[in-house]
């Protein structure tokens, strides 16, 4: 090469521009221009106030620090979080909150995977549902109030690129009213993912019998496993959280055999929510029951519904929770089965 | 005859700006280790892991390297220009102007102003205060270069030059951003295009902010401070040349299995590999100079130092390529082992560079000999201790983590779940702990030399003046 240019500063200065810019053009000026670089799925939808103030504070609070907001097409990615992250999921996200580091879960399929009151008492204190979490609490946002003329300024400016964020500060301030920081966040925790359909984890053979139905072991071990997955929502002894999530062991959720069959059953804990149509069951289907088919083998479910069970019968064996209008149907005494 | 008297004090007042800076990154990044292992430690709001990590990574990338970066940056420019700054009172400004936006910048980003880009936290007001100290900069160093006595211009000139301009090309796109109130704005760049603009952004800044101005550093004040030539000017020439070209293709491996287009990681990938070549173009060389005579590593202290430092740089220009490998992305992306790439970089890399670089340039300054080498020497050895059990033990804890996350049972079903392998970091994270306090033990060692050597320089000073 010449050894003039580096005599002359300002030639030298131009080269290093030009070698600059053609990567630069090349991988991220000229994508701007391609459609792919801006996919919008049909099912997404823009923000509301009180989702985007919770996003602002989800940006402020610096979780994009511990959290990823995008699932890999890798098997076991898609296991534990669901369906891999589209491109077209994000098209209001301004910027980007993919992150780069999990400290803590990929949160891009968690919106609706619990109920929003998990939610609450996870924020405020997330050892007391994992006691080796190392989040810190954020139960001090409880209480805060949001500034709906704040939450318009920020619709507004991003209205500025989406006309339909657009917003009038009546209608922000009655979307806010009563609202908090904490409630803000728990809204857009809740709407993460929404765009792209839920896992789908059910059986859908309701014919299945649990093959470990008569297994002691299986009642230690379902027990193990309901404290650890569990208990955070639906209780210690399975009775339930009072507006978190409904006990398992009274006639109301878990009725005699007859009424919940174990394929159901099965079906109810590996597909959550999203199952209860399958297992014809008449709650919310948008409900926050954890699909747990991808994190649980199938024995470790048989285990859990034999533990399940047999706490029914036991409950009903004290004279708890049968209701007079059931009192014909005797429950099952799977502790006398279980010596077989 | 050149008076550089009064720019030196502008140079020296950068480094001890930066070294101050510097501190206070290395404690937030103390504090956050142990956030880490003890959420309890999240003392309030203004002091939670998430709003003290950006603290800690700009107050080190903008408070401790840019401060290095502008004080020898004109401690290199009027050596090899042979003259004093053409704007000294401007340097002088920018200075202070420094200061005040890092500790600005600082306080922001504990309240909570953050735009999220990772490296680009700094809200839009700041934004205009860095532009503004960029452009000082760039006045201050084209216009020397331009009016410089010297003809010809050394490598050193060249990585100065790329990285006034790429950092104002890539700072300005990248914060290009809808104000949405006083301290709060959102990025111009909405989902995939915004995840691209951002990683072009961040690994570039990692490339002109912790590569080309600390490779200026290291052809500079290496062969000075051994009195030996550099081994290959042509070596030189392709390396730069190659270096700048290549880097700006690569953002994309940060986000590889991303929903970006295949084509742009691939792209990324590719010249991530390509890398290698420039920067072992500029390890090579810089193993050549000293081996011109390696008995200069008993008889000089500073030659482990440099050896050390471009030793790192080589191997984080092999480690960091292998990683955009997508069969060694899926294992390794966002666990502990990034922090420990990332660690091995700065406090390897950087900071032996900029170390070496201060000890070679305040006894310069000041007409006098350092300090003490036995207190470098011990600097050296607790900071390499700590660097290298830091990132030795990342990197085992995260291929630990990326295995327990890919796990299967036969049945395709997951084997642990997200807290049974985030419990196993803790040993490592105590660990990470103890590390950090060792290489901030071995700084402090460094920080009594360099102010025990300006001491003693302005002892000699006055005593000639008294004479």
């Amino acid at each position: 090469m010449a050894g003039e240019i580096y005599k002359k500063p300002i030639t030298l200065a131009l080269m290093a521009t030009v070698a600059i810019l053609i990567g630069s053009v090349v991988t991220m000026a000229y994508p701007m221009l391609r459609a792919d670089m801006h996919p919008k799925l049909e099912t997404l939808k823009p923000f509301t106030a009180l989702q985007l103030a919770g996003r602002d504070i989800y940006q402020r609070e610096g979780c994009v620090g511990c959290h990823t907001q995008t699932v890999r097409p890798l098997p076991s990615e898609v296991a534990r979080y669901g369906d891999y992250s589209k491109a077209g999921e994000f098209a209001y996200d301004h910027p980007f909150l993919w992150g780069s580091k999990r400290t803590g879960p990929d949160l891009a399929r968690e919106g609706g995977l619990r109920p929003d009151g998990w939610h609450y008492q996870h924020y405020a204190n997330p050892q007391a549902l994992f006691p080796k979490s190392n989040m810190p609490s954020y139960g001090w946002l409880k209480g805060r109030p949001l500034d709906p003329a704040e939450v318009a300024a920020h619709l507004n400016a991003l209205g500025m690129v989406h006309p339909e964020l657009k917003a009038d500060l009546a209608a922000v301030r009655a979307q806010l009213a009563g609202k908090d920081e904490l409630d803000a966040l728990v809204a857009y925790t809740q709407q993460l993912g929404h765009a792209v359909a839920r896992r789908q984890g059910g059986v859908a053979d309701l014919t299945l019998e649990n093959p470990l139905a008569h297994d002691t072991q299986a009642v230690v071990l379902g027990k193990k496993l309901f404290l650890e997955n569990c208990s955070a929502c639906h209780g210690d002894e399975g009775q339930g959280t009072e507006g978190v999530a409904p006990s398992l062991i009274d006639d109301a959720f878990l009725g005699e055999k007859g009424d919940l069959p174990d394929g159901a059953y099965y079906a109810l804990i590996s597909g959550g929510s999203d199952a209860k149509p399958i297992a014809g069951r008449k709650g919310d289907p948008g409900g926050g029951m954890t699909a747990f088919g991808g994190q649980l083998k199938k024995d470790e479910i048989w285990s859990l519904i034999t533990w399940l069970r047999n706490q029914k019968a036991h409950e009903a064996a004290e004279g708890h929770d049968v209701p007079p209008a059931e009192k014909g149907a005797k429950p099952e005494k799977p502790e006398k089965q279980e010596k077989k | 005859m050149n008076d550089y008297r009064y720019d030196n004090q502008t140079v020296q007042g950068f480094i001890l700006s930066a070294i101050f800076w510097g501190v206070v990154g290395i404690l937030v990044g103390l504090l956050i280790s142990v956030q880490l292992w003890a959420p309890a430690a999240n003392f309030a709001p203004y002091l939670t892991y998430g709003r003290l990590r950006p603290v800690h990574t700009n107050g080190l990338a903008f408070g401790l390297g840019a401060g290095v970066i502008f004080g020898l940056t004109y401690y290199i420019v009027m050596r090899l220009c042979g003259r004093p700054l053409v704007f000294p009172k401007l340097a002088r400004v920018q200075l202070w102007i420094f200061n005040v936006a890092i500790a600005a910048a600082a306080v922001s980003l504990m309240m909570g102003y953050t735009q999220s880009n990772e490296y680009a936290e700094l809200e839009w007001p700041l934004d205009i205060g860095v532009v503004i100290l960029w452009v000082m900069f760039a006045v201050n160093v084209f216009a020397t270069i331009i009016k410089r006595r010297d003809e010809q211009m050394y490598v050193s000139l060249w990585y100065i030059i790329a990285t006034v301009i790429a950092i104002a090309v890539l700072y300005i796109v990248n914060n290009l951003s809808i104000p949405a109130g006083g301290m709060k704005s959102y990025h111009l760049f909405a989902g995939v295009n915004s995840a691209n603009v951002e990683w072009w952004y961040g690994h570039n800044a990692v490339g002109f902010l912790f590569t080309t101005p600390f490779l200026a550093m290291f052809f500079y004040f290496m062969p000075k401070s051994l009195n030996l030539p550099l081994y290959s000017h042509r070596l030189s020439i392709l390396a730069f040349w190659s270096l700048v070209f290549g880097y700006l293709w690569t953002g994309a491996h940060h986000l590889v299995y991303s929903p970006l287009p295949d084509w742009i990681q691939t792209l990324g990938i590719v010249f991530t590999l390509f890398l290698i070549a420039p920067s072992w173009g500029s390890v090579i060389n810089g193993y050549y100079t000293v081996g011109a005579d390696w008995s200069k590593m008993k008889t000089n202290y500073l030659t482990k130092f440099f050896i050390m430092a471009i030793t790192f740089y080589g191997l984080q220009t092999v480690q960091g390529p292998t990683q955009g490998l997508r069969v060694v992305s899926q294992l390794i992306h966002y666990t502990d082992w990034v922090p420990g790439h990332v660690h091995m970089g700065t406090m390897g890399w950087v900071t032996l560079t900029a170390c070496a670089s201060i000890y070679y340039v305040i006894p310069k300054i000041h007409g006098t000999a350092i300090y003490s080498e036995k207190i470098a020497n011990i600097h050296f050895w607790l900071v390499m201790v700590g660097q290298l059990l830091f990132s030795v033990t990342m990197w085992i804890t995260g291929i630990q983590q990326g295995a327990m996350w890919k796990a299967t049972n036969a049945d395709g079903t997951l084997k642990y779940t997200f807290v049974e392998t985030l419990s196993k970091n803790y040993p490592y994270w105590h660990t990470r702990t103890l590390a950090g306090v060792i290489f901030t033990v071995g700084m402090l060692f460094f920080i009594y030399n360099v102010l025990m050597t300006i001491r003693q320089g302005r002892a000699r000073s006055a005593a000639a003046a008294a004479a």
